[in-house]
């Protein structure tokens, strides 16, 4: 029994491209934001605007890439933690 | 439409969610132990959430016809002490006995540290020493890909574990195929801000199939939804899955892989 019948395209853009469309006006907006706030910057920023080039390239696994470029890619395991938490990029 | 959510932690959630949870079709919910937001004092902190676990929560979920089913040990975040988290783990045995506990998690890693693998694999031979299923957490965010590469790599250094009876939770699209492809079951939770959003599981889904797959809320203390696996049945089928193909995620995966329980009866 087929358990799913894939949308088109246009069936996909219908349904999604607004929603996408706002989220990508957020992430140009909070950009904008962080250059226009006082203050000094950090690595996730520059982690971001390189995790962004992914956006632009014609691949398959775009998520993937962008979830690549933002882990820690480190081989060495510390006897235990400094901090308990995760700031969603890796510091270089 | 019947569902099974199978991460939840309930003991930061209030009864109203309970009735929402009943009313959307949620037939059981499993409840790993985890952080409770802030590192409890002492073991006996731990022996208080364990009873909370498998006596009242139980007691709580039924009274919405919901059956409770509940995972020990302790979390990664507060593993990274060992000597405190062998002196909780000896408290677990005993809790083993109760009629609601499936098996050992959820276990992993936090920070990938030498601790918290020593602890993880501590747990590991627990599980297989009681031949229970094992529920593992991967790390947060920058973590998880690290973490759950290093969780692959110690599981297979225990020769007695049947892959089957495992499942590595909080999968995303760079972790997945590492999990699958060594046989584990793989979990993908539905959180508003990290892990998952619905329409990336759904894409997971499309891609990978959906055979050794389920989805949770792992809704807790923290930015959560318990709807998310209902919501994400809607969406799946605003996007065509079938009835069939949304009631194999939702609730024949879960229950085929919770079954491996002889606890798990609905």
């Amino acid at each position: 029994m087929k358990s799913i019948n894939m949308l088109t395209k246009q069936e996909l853009l219908d349904l999604q491209f607004i929603e996408i469309r706002h989220k990508l006006i957020d992430l140009g907006a909070f950009l904008d934001r962080i250059d226009r706030h006082e203050g000094e910057s950090d690595f996730r920023v520059s982690a971001l605007k390189d995790a962004i080039q992914f956006l632009g390239e014609d691949r398959p696994d775009r998520s993937a890439a962008i979830l690549n470029a933002l882990s820690d890619h480190s081989t060495e395991l510390p006897q235990s933690a400094t901090f308990q938490g995760a700031t969603g990029a890796a510091q270089s | 439409m019947r569902y099974i959510e199978p991460h939840a932690h309930m003991v930061s959630r209030t009864t109203d969610d309970y009735e929402k949870l009943a009313i959307a079709g949620c037939e059981a919910l499993c409840e790993p132990a985890f952080w409770a937001g802030f590192d409890r004092s002492s073991p006996d902190g731990f022996y208080d959430y364990f009873r909370q676990l498998t006596d009242y929560e139980p007691k709580r979920a039924a009274k919405f016809g919901i059956k409770h089913f509940s995972w020990l040990c302790i979390n990664p975040k507060e593993a990274d002490d060992p000597v405190f988290a062998r002196e909780v783990m000896s408290i677990i045995p005993q809790f083993l006995l109760k009629p609601t506990v499936l098996g050992i998690g959820e276990i992993g890693l936090n920070k990938n540290t030498q601790n918290e693998l020593k602890i993880f694999e501590e747990h590991v031979q627990l599980a297989v020493d009681h031949d229970l299923p094992i529920l593992i957490h991967t790390p947060h965010l920058e973590d998880k890909l690290k973490g759950t590469r290093l969780i692959i790599d110690s599981l297979a250094n225990f020769s007695k574990i049947d892959r089957s009876k495992v499942i590595i939770d909080h999968v995303e699209e760079h972790t997945i195929q590492h999990v699958m492809d060594e046989g584990y079951w793989a979990g993908m939770t539905l959180y508003p801000h990290s892990k998952c959003s619905l329409d990336r599981a759904i894409d997971m889904l499309e891609i990978y199939g959906s055979d050794r797959l389920w989805m949770n809320s792992a809704c807790d203390w923290g930015i959560s939804d318990p709807m998310a696996v209902p919501k994400c049945a809607v969406q799946m089928k605003a996007r065509q899955h079938t009835v069939e193909a949304i009631t194999k995620v939702i609730y024949d995966n879960p229950r085929e892989f919770l079954s491996q329980s002889p606890k798990f009866v609905l």
